[in-house]
């Protein structure tokens, strides 16, 4: 207990420390840096990186590289300073592949004070990752010691037990003994296995019993082949779900958009993650778990980079691709016909309902068993999703009628009819 | 009943002892399992090693081993675009509006193509002039993924690059100036073309154009020219023509380079008790002829001397029955005027100069806006065939035409072609022309091409790719393009020339979407050659040159012509259209000998069926001149004229064709002087031929006399429905009650009032026997082929089939009382041989007929078919076992066996065993394996999508929007696809119609497929 307190005091400790730190550097900028963190997350950061170069060069320290004046000019309208013939300006338009930066004129001069203050922070000690991490393992490694040592002595009191009846058993033994007690040798009694073999009801009793037993695992074994729920293959790239639609909470139909017109959901082509990872060249510190590191996210990326031929240093597409092969996960029979828009514009299922929670599925897995009769079980339970949709107007209304019900369940819609999906 | 005419498919089946058709009708599958073969030898039983014991552990290790093997599912890899193209979305299907133009079928067409793939061609319903979607257009998709296509240019027979290939084409060019050579094309019809040939002679001006059809129209188009001043041939609209009379013009097949099938069909079907008269004088046996109110066979010469007696002349010198039928015809076409119409097939100026004197006043002839699909001029033709042969002519360029394989005298060519110092070939595959060449340009497929056709004069029609080159080729214009010297590539070429001229302001992009526009705009095409009679390029117009031979004695009038699968043959590798069965003989996989009844018993030719019911056939010598083709196969053609005999062109094929479909003989050196007619001789060679001819398959005769329901048109319009398509009845307590009645019902009704219910309505009026259902069938469905050998043990997998019967044209009962009143002898004879010539034909698509009450359903021990509320028979393949009890209690035998894995076997090497094949397959329809039924499923995945796009966005289906692969491909209208239940639907009011009928109605399946009765109109005043 003890050392878990002392590891949460050390950990928020730290924070504050960084904290702190922050706080204090603006001084000499005499901006508000919070402000221009803000600010820049929404209007600097799709171009420009602190410490790295992206479309833009990297803006750690920019202040003290230009005038201040020549920045506001610069940052309100770019173009107009190139075209002013301004030296330096021409020079990094040059530099930048003769990118144009986006015109800010809104930026007052007070906004633009405030980036620079953030852009002026120094870079953050690494020291700040080190602490947490280093408490962590301790943690981890005092619990461990705590329950070797609760186990040692348990077995250890057993131990004692054992040793102690053993004992008293002996001693017993020899009080009887001394005091000629005699024991009385027993009648032979046919052994266990032969009357168990003698009795045709037991064996035939335990016969129907084993085969019961055995059928119920072959039949257990039997219907999971070819069902591969769980199945979870390594990729060639290291996608994470949870970062991308759980921390992130981008929307599943943003990659997979044609779930919502097409029969498959799409694996999404490169390019749509390119829209993002153009700009996202790694992972944050804190995206980092124990299980995989920054760098090995950082590798990952640079995987998408070289499959999708993108030239990171030189900001540029070279044109090499090489397509990546992603190992599919789910795999319906050919003889049975799945269409995601059906499910998910027309009936408004959630995705989660088949794929299960993979906002929080750092290595993708198939959830459903996919089955024929986890289909079937969900089109017996389901209701025809009516709203605003014509289509359903007068074939619901007739139907129900016919049943007598208030809501037919897809099966009573004709869901179950074999042709419906085999064809 | 209807009436008791007499229907038959086959004339084994006249044949009342006939033990095949005993057995055909009595057992779905033939032949039987041989279990005898290795159960009845009791010696060889004994004498094996394996016991029982041992045989039933082979099998229990097999089993479980094959079981434990499949436990381990395969990795399967998914890969997507790096970049996805914006208009791809996979799993949808995009369309895209093009044009088919390859010499010999022009059309307009959608094609529809998934993941970028093309997989389907559709017709294009926006074009109304834009020729036909014929079988053949619909199977060219499977063309394109042929794996014998050339992969690149090839010089001195080995592969080259482009640039290398364009340096030797530049020194050749250069050593050749000054020196005759010949640019020898199909017809291209094309403006963008047409000024990129001018641009590149003008260039080298020794270099001249000469259009070379394989199959020639040049007669109509030097009457045509003579009379109007346009190389062309005239369009017609057979809708608004009440009397037809064709002279041995096959207008629903390939004559004069189109069908006019769409708008026959329109005056075909009964509306307001009015309907065409069609009279057919005919030596084979044509789609067109069987159509026909009356058909008349005649041989060609015959037919030269029924032209000229029904634009004028006399009948004197023909047989009392045609010069019959000729005099009502005559009448008829004076009687009506503006609104008849004649049309002749013969193959001379001066008989297409008579028709089209004839038709001058029609309304149904259209000479403003001709067709533009044939330009090629015979003599032309010949003056280049014979400079190659005599050495004036130094190079010869050839594009889209093989004339080492077409021409009548091809060896002769063939040799001297190799000796010239230049010689070119624009080819996709390694034929029989490219491979004598000295460089071969590989060019692409049309779905692989930009393009522009002029089908009819002020419709211009554009192709463009809907797929990347699959090859390394280059079109025949990028080409030109770049041999001219010009940098612009083909795409901007067209382009410049339709803002500049044909669009006059319209949108580039809305032409490209719609695939044709239509302009008053006229485009200069090539100069026109001068137009004076005898110059030698043309035909004098008053002798009949080309029919000239047949004026000689004794021998055989043959008349060539071109199958309704293969045409002219360009398409000759195509596994679709070698199983496709010709819509009259039912054969597949060959050409053969058409010969009258009585000729063949002359000749001592015989057609038997053999044991398992498939047919042999005699051979025979043919000869015209001193060309002589070999061990022709006879079919023996019910209503062939006698003396005439007819064979197809367009087969016998062998450079770039893969060894199954090297099918047939080669009909062309018999093509002499580009004319169908010629004379021949004929005798008889050792052997018999097998035959792949379905036509005594899937009987359903024996059951009813109403399979085939048809009436006059008088009867029709006079008489009450109940007696001319009256209800069948069943016996009910011993009291006939109507099939209708519920009491006749051993099944209790489903309810198919709620929702959605398909019908499929099929008019056989209308219906031409084209076959375009079929492939388009193959097409949507995955229907595999299975090869000739398979076709002959009937195991064809087509969902659809089309049946053909034959009638006499007579009722029993007259030809009962004909018998009695015949002397005794004469009467024996006449039995024998029924009357062939004087046929009436009636085709029936038959596919499943998805009954309300099934008898298949009921009999599947696993329950693999059901049915479905909409209407639809359903059929779940993993589910089948294979038992065959549903095919042999199907009344309508539509149920397909899989019996052997069809693809990815190499056992049968179509086009689902490569990869390039296997690229047209539909990724909606499963691939069916081994051990299964399969049928037609109504296209479900067709209807759940309809479906499907409606409750996307939330509205009602609307009428016309349900299909089926089947009723889309029909241009006749003759299929109607939709939904019962919807009360303004099309279908509904077919369902009405007094024509209507059920196939084997008095079999109580409660079909959802119904046809529509034939109406003739017969009268002969």
């Amino acid at each position: 207990m003890l050392v878990f307190v002392l590891t949460f005091s050390t950990t928020s400790y730290s924070q504050d420390e960084a904290e702190a730190a922050s706080e204090e550097a603006p001084a000499d900028a005499g901006g508000d840096v919070a402000a221009g963190e803000s600010l820049f997350k929404a209007n600097c950061a799709a171009c420009h990186k602190m410490d790295k170069k992206a479309v833009g060069p990297a803006l750690r320290g920019v202040a003290d590289k230009f005038d201040r004046d020549w920045l506001y000019s610069w940052i309100r309208n770019s173009s107009a300073l190139i075209a002013s013939g301004d030296a330096t300006a021409v020079r990094l338009f040059e530099e930048n592949n003769k990118a144009v930066m986006t015109a800010f004129p809104g930026l007052s001069d007070e906004d633009i004070d405030n980036i620079l203050a953030y852009t002026s922070q120094p870079k953050a000690a690494p020291v700040v990752a080190e602490v947490p991490a280093g408490g962590a393992a301790s943690t981890g490694g005092g619990e461990g010691v705590s329950n070797a040592l609760v186990l040692g002595a348990l077995v250890l009191v057993f131990l004692l037990l054992v040793i102690l009846l053993y004992m008293v058993s002996t001693t017993l033994k020899r009080i009887a003994e001394a005091n000629g007690v005699v024991y009385e040798e027993r009648e032979k009694r046919t052994p266990i296995w032969k009357a168990f073999a003698e009795n045709q009801f037991l064996v035939l009793v335990t016969a129907i019993f084993f085969i019961l037993f055995g059928s119920y695992f072959a039949y257990g074994y039997l219907m999971q082949v070819g069902v591969d729920q769980g199945y979870a293959p390594v990729q060639p790239i290291h996608y994470s779900h949870k970062i991308h639609a759980g921390d992130n909470q981008i929307d599943c139909n943003f990659c997979h958009s044609s779930a919502r017109k097409s029969k498959t959901a799409g694996i999404p082509s490169l390019n749509v993650c390119m829209n993002c990872h153009k700009n996202i060249s790694e992972v944050a510190e804190e995206t980092a778990t124990d299980e995989y590191s920054k760098e090995f996210y950082d590798g990952e990326i640079a995987k998408l980079y070289d499959a999708v031929g993108w030239d990171p240093e030189q900001q540029a597409y070279t044109g090499k691709t090489k397509p990546v092969k992603w190992v599919r996960i789910h795999n319906l029979p050919d003889f049975a016909y799945f269409n995601h828009s059906q499910h998910v514009t027309v009936a408004g299922v959630d995705c989660q309902k088949c794929h299960g929670e993979v906002e929080s599925m750092e290595v993708m897995e198939q959830f459903a068993p996919l089955t024929m009769g986890w289909c079937i079980d969900c089109h017996r339970e389901t209701n025809v999703n009516l709203e605003s949709n014509e289509y359903y107007a007068k074939i619901h209304e007739e139907l129900s009628k016919k049943y007598g019900v208030e809501k037919l369940t897809i099966a009573e819609m004709g869901g179950l009819e074999c042709g419906k999906c085999h064809y | 009943m209807a009436s008791n005419k007499k229907y038959w498919k086959s004339v084994e089946e006249l044949n009342e002892d006939s033990t095949i058709v005993k057995a055909l009708q009595d057992n779905e599958f033939v032949t039987e399992i041989p279990t005898d073969e290795f159960l009845g030898n009791k010696e060889a039983l004994s004498a094996s090693s394996t016991t029982r014991r041992d045989f039933l552990k082979y099998v229990g290790f097999s089993t479980a081993a094959a079981t434990l093997a499949a436990c381990e599912g395969p990795v399967v890899k998914s890969i997507p675009y790096v970049v996805q193209p914006d208009e791809i979305v996979p799993g949808v299907a995009n369309y895209y509006a093009s044009t088919m133009a390859d010499g010999f079928d022009f059309a307009n067409i959608l094609v529809k193509t998934r993941e970028g793939r093309p997989i389907k061609i559709e017709k294009n319903d926006l074009a109304k002039n834009g020729g036909s979607v014929n079988a053949r257009v619909h199977a060219s998709v499977l063309s394109l993924y042929d794996k014998n296509r050339l992969t690149g240019p090839m010089v001195g027979g080995s592969e080259v690059t482009w640039p290398e290939f364009d340096t030797a084409i530049a020194q050749k060019m250069n050593e050749m100036s000054g020196k005759d050579i010949v640019l020898l094309t199909q017809t291209f019809a094309s403006p963008s073309t047409s000024k990129l040939i001018s641009e590149f002679t003008s260039k080298y001006p020794n270099v001249r154009h000469v259009v070379y059809d394989t199959v020639s129209s040049s007669a109509a188009l030097d009457a045509f020219q003579n009379k109007y001043g346009t190389r062309a041939l005239p369009d017609y609209d057979f809708s608004k023509a009440e009397v037809i009379v064709s002279v041995g013009a096959d207008f629903l097949g390939d004559w004069q380079g189109g069908s006019y099938s769409k708008g026959y069909a329109q005056g075909r079907v009964p509306k307001n008790g009015k309907m065409s008269r069609h009279v057919q004088f005919e030596a084979n046996f044509t789609l067109t002829g069987a159509k026909a109110d009356k058909r008349v066979a005649a041989t060609p010469s015959q037919q030269l001397q029924i032209l000229k007696a029904l634009t004028g002349g006399s009948t004197s010198g023909l047989p009392e029955n045609i010069a019959d039928a000729v005099n009502k015809a005559k009448a008829q076409l004076q009687k009506a005027g503006g609104k008849a119409l004649l049309v002749t097939g013969l193959p001379d100026v001066a008989s297409q100069k008579l028709a089209l004197d004839f038709n001058a006043n029609s309304e149904a002839i259209d000479v403003d806006k001709p067709l533009l699909v044939r330009q090629g001029s015979t003599s032309e033709v010949m003056s280049v065939v014979n400079g190659v042969i005599s050495g004036s002519i130094k190079g010869l360029i050839t594009v889209g035409v093989n004339p080492v394989y077409s021409l009548p005298n091809s060896k002769e060519f063939a040799e001297a072609y190799q000796k010239l110092e230049m010689s070119l070939a624009f080819s996709m595959k390694q034929d029989e022309t490219a491979s004598l060449a000295q460089l071969v340009a590989a060019t692409p497929h049309y779905l692989e091409s930009w393009g522009d056709a002029q089908i009819k004069k002020g419709t211009y029609s554009l192709t463009q790719p809907t797929i990347r080159p699959l090859f390394n080729t280059r079109q025949f214009q990028d080409s030109l393009l770049q041999w001219t010297g010009n940098s612009k590539k083909y795409y901007d070429y067209i382009k410049e020339v339709w803002t500049s001229s044909i669009l006059s302001g319209g949108s580039w992009n809305e032409a490209l979407h719609d695939g044709f526009v239509s302009s008053e705009v006229e485009i200069k095409m090539e100069e026109v050659k001068p137009a004076t009679e005898g110059s030698g390029l043309m035909q004098d117009s008053t002798s009949n040159g080309a029919l000239g031979a047949l004026s000689q004695e004794g021998g055989y009038e043959l008349t060539l012509y071109t199958s309704t699968g293969l045409g002219d043959g360009q398409q000759a590798n195509n596994p679709w259209l070698q199983e496709f069965p010709d819509p009259i003989t039912r054969a597949s996989w060959d050409n053969y000998l058409t010969v009258s009844a009585a000729d063949a018993k002359a000749l001592g030719l015989v057609n038997k069926n053999v044991a398992n019911g498939a047919l042999n056939g005699s051979y025979v010598n043919v000869s015209v001149g001193g060309v002589v083709l070999e061990k022709v196969p006879v079919i023996i053609q019910p209503g062939q004229a006698k003396g005439s005999v007819g064979l197809a062109l367009g087969y016998g094929k062998t450079a770039a064709i893969q060894e199954e479909m090297q099918t047939g003989i080669n009909a062309y050196p018999l093509y002499q002087n580009f004319s169908n007619v010629q004379k021949v001789n004929i005798e008889k060679a050792s052997g018999m031929h097998e035959f792949a001819c379905v036509q005594l398959q899937s009987t359903m005769a024996g059951r009813s006399n109403d399979i085939i329901k048809d009436t006059t048109l008088e009867i029709f319009n006079t008489k009450d429905v109940s007696e001319w398509n009256a209800v069948p009845v069943v016996d009910y307590d011993h009291a006939p009650i109507s099939v209708r009645d519920k009491k006749a019902d051993i099944w209790s009704p489903f309810d198919t009032t709620i929702g959605t219910h398909f019908n499929l309505s099929i008019d056989l009026n209308a219906c031409t026997g084209c076959g375009a259902c079929v492939i388009a069938c193959h097409a949507e469905n995955n229907v595999p082929v299975v090869g000739k050998t398979e076709v002959r043990k009937f195991r064809d997998m087509h969902w659809l089939r089309i049946d053909r019967y034959y009638s006499a044209g007579e009722t029993f009962k007259e030809e009962a009382e004909m018998y009695e009143n015949l002397p005794a002898f004469d009467s024996y004879e006449a039995v024998e041989v029924p009357n062939y010539e004087n046929l009436e034909v009636a085709f029936q698509p038959v596919m499943c007929q998805h009954c309300n009450h099934a008898p298949c359903e009921t009999v599947c021990p696993v329950a693999a078919t059901s049915h479905g509320r909409q209407g639809q028979n359903h059929m779940a393949y993993n589910r089948c076992v294979g038992t065959r009890y549903c095919a042999n209690n199907c009344p309508y035998k539509v149920r397909r066996f899989n019996w052997f894995l069809y693809s990815e076997n190499d056992e049968f090497d179509y086009n689902m065993n490569n990869d390039l094949g296997r690229m047209v397959l539909n990724p909606d329809v499963v691939v069916r394996s081994r051990g299964v039924m399969e049928k037609c499923s109504l296209c479900i995945q067709m209807t759940q999508k309809t479906i499907l796009d409606a409750k996307r966005e939330g509205r009602p289906v609307r009428d016309g929007e349900f299909a089926t692969a089947c009723s889309n491909a029909c241009e006749t209208g003759a299929m109607v696809f939709g939904d019962v239940n919807d009360e303004e639907s099309e279908i509904l009011k077919k369902k009405k119609d007094d024509r209507m009928y059920y196939l084997l109605e008095n079999v109580g399946t409660k079909p959802n497929v119904f046809y529509q009765m034939i109406v003739k109109n017969t009268s002969e005043a």
